[in-house]
């Protein structure tokens, strides 16, 4: 496949691999994915989903292949210059400034990609349209209330919320959500994927997801992943039909 | 964050109303030991850019005080050049130095961050100590004139040279205070919590950690360049580990990421040393002693606990909600401490 600049294809992975040592967490995955799409990636632990998420957004340096942005290729980009260009994404593990305060860590996500963010001898409140946006972001999901409260002192599901804010505060056009609903009641677990639901359609999401039911209602399509590879992809439908997704991921036995 | 500002701005004039008056209200020995407190504290704010702020501890921040104390003693009295010429110089020197050294030590971080500092701080003690020619050596370099102002007030005098720390030490305090408020100050602290998001978030941390790097080092540099003219002498113990790990303990003293905890600190280390070294010569026994017990009793330095003490003391004033609103506050501090468990 030569990797289309054609229009509509937001991202493409050609033959990507990262190998640890001897560990092979990506191993040859091809991808494409069009502008606007939602698409889950399922698996197993240790099937490589966060790796190859560290790998599109250059946490990690690809050991072979290439990536397209866009029709840009963005193989050997630093992560700063892929979130410039419109890549976001949020954490598994809860990953955000614990000591800070809620307004302090959107402010943060809310200045990354603009030049305000070397400014040195203005104090961040004498900016409004900062403050605007930020104000704005956190309301969304109804934690203006605790905006000077340090972020520990929210509850989890709060941080996991803050979590898809920060990523979503940049105008990212390709989001990368990491297991978003994890360790959540199903409550909060609501709330997320409403928040997901309600995204921009034109934002394109990846979403890795352990819970079935949100990677079926959220997902256009799914690709399954197992040890490194791409062991299917297709339609609900079709990723619940195959026999081999059955057997590895959704329980051997189970199927009608 | 706003609504204190006019406080705050009371607070800072009301102490600076008193620091302008201060010498003649004390003996001058406490005015000795103030003029040392602002040069110290200089370097011990500026190493809390780094260690408070950004996370990075430096084992060598002497370094830069050192080399422009050293630079201004070299352009003073071998060169006789006017003292703003050696300010300047030594200003640069640090600069440049901070510049090099940052190429090297900003690729690492945590304790590859300090073994690095620490290594380079010693380079710079073996070249005061062994390049005779320039440094003086072991001698170090006496004579450094004081300052000229071309004013009928000599600098010589104490209390002058009081003033003219303080103005330099305001200057600095006002820059720096500026500096940490602002949004690049904030970026430094979210480097601190989180490098990786900041990285996925579109900050190029690198970049940031080494441009507060060089500023750390500069500030440090017009420490030692103020310690220079008031010293008079300069010797390679101003740029030893030791002089370095007193900064450390500074900060840590004082409160770590906090602006003024780190001057309290360098008040702190500069009077135990001279008033207790007056009765025994165990003084650093005491100063260990202290440190121990502030590291195991008050972890956020002075300053934290002086916060701590003020927010129990409101919480028991105001045992209602706080008007201007934010009824969770209270509660959640005070009412939910396993939902901090529940999130590790």
């Amino acid at each position: 496949m030569i990797p289309s600049d054609a229009p509509g294809t937001c991202l493409v992975l050609e033959k990507v691999s990262k190998h640890f040592g001897g560990l092979r967490a990506v191993d040859g995955v091809t991808l494409e994915i069009r502008a606007g799409e939602r698409r889950a990636i399922i698996g197993p632990n240790g099937a490589g989903k966060t790796t190859l998420f560290n790998l599109i957004t250059g946490e990690f340096p690809v050991t072979a292949g290439r990536i397209w942005f866009f029709g840009q290729e963005i193989t050997h980009l630093p992560p700063h210059r892929r979130a410039a260009l419109g890549i976001g994404r949020t954490f598994q593990i809860t990953n955000l400034f614990p000591k800070l305060t809620v307004l302090e860590n959107v402010l943060l996500a809310v200045q990354g990609l603009r030049p305000t963010k070397y400014v040195m001898h203005r104090p961040i409140w004498g900016y409004p349209e900062l403050q605007q946006q930020a104000r704005h972001l956190i309301e969304r999901v109804g934690l203006w209330e605790k905006r000077d409260l340090p972020l520990t002192n929210l509850s989890y599901g709060e941080q996991r919320q803050v979590e898809v804010l920060l990523a979503l505060a940049g105008g990212p056009k390709l989001l990368l959500l990491d297991e978003p609903t994890a360790g959540l009641s199903p409550g909060e677990t609501r709330v997320i994927v409403e928040i997901i639901r309600s995204l921009d359609p034109t934002i394109t999401v990846l979403l890795i997801e352990h819970d079935m039911d949100v990677a079926f209602e959220v997902a256009d399509r799914i690709t399954v992943l197992h040890f490194g590879r791409v062991l299917a992809e297709g339609t609900k439908a079709e990723i619940k039909a195959n026999r081999e997704v059955q057997n590895i991921y959704l329980g051997a036995g189970t199927g009608s | 964050m706003r609504n204190g500002a006019w406080i705050r701005n009371v607070t800072v004039a009301g102490g600076v109303v008193v620091l302008l008056f201060l010498p003649h209200l004390i003996p001058a020995y406490y005015t000795h030991l103030l003029i040392l407190t602002f040069i110290y504290g200089l370097m011990a704010m500026s190493l809390d850019l780094l260690m408070g702020y950004t996370g990075l501890t430096s084992f060598g921040h002497a370094a830069y005080f050192g080399a422009a104390a050293y630079a201004v003693g070299i352009l003073t009295t071998r060169y006789h050049v006017h003292f703003s010429v050696a300010m300047l110089g030594g200003l640069i020197v640090a600069f440049m130095m901070a510049l090099i050294f940052g190429l090297m030590a900003t690729r690492a971080t945590e304790v590859y961050f300090l073994i690095i500092t620490l290594a380079l701080g010693m380079g710079v003690w073996g070249l005061a100590y062994r390049w005779v020619s320039v440094t003086g050596g072991d001698n170090g370099l006496p004579g450094i004139p004081p300052p000229d102002l071309g004013l009928p007030w000599s600098l010589s005098d104490p209390v002058n040279m009081y003033y003219f720390v303080l103005t330099f030490f305001t200057l600095a305090c006002f820059f720096l205070s500026r500096f940490v408020h602002s949004p690049f100050g904030l970026s430094l602290r979210g480097i601190r919590e989180s490098e990786s998001r900041m990285r996925v978030l579109g900050y190029h941390t690198w970049l940031h950690k080494y441009t507060v790097f060089v500023i750390a080092g500069t500030f440090s540099g017009l420490g030692g360049v103020l310690y220079a003219f008031y010293n008079r002498f300069v010797s390679p113990a101003d740029v030893h580990i030791t002089a370095s790990a007193e900064a450390v303990l500074m900060v840590i003293l004082g409160g770590a990421g906090t602006l003024f905890g780190p001057v309290l600190g360098a008040g702190l280390v500069v009077f135990l040393r001279n008033l207790i070294s007056a009765y025994t010569r165990r003084w650093l026994l005491i100063l260990g002693v202290t440190y121990v017990l502030v590291v195991m009793y008050a972890p956020g330095g002075v300053i934290g606990a002086m916060k701590g003490t003020f927010s129990r003391l409101r919480a028991k004033m105001i045992p209602t909600p706080v008007p201007g609103g934010h009824p969770q506050k209270v509660k959640l501090q005070r009412e939910n401490p396993d939902e901090e468990v529940l999130t590790r």
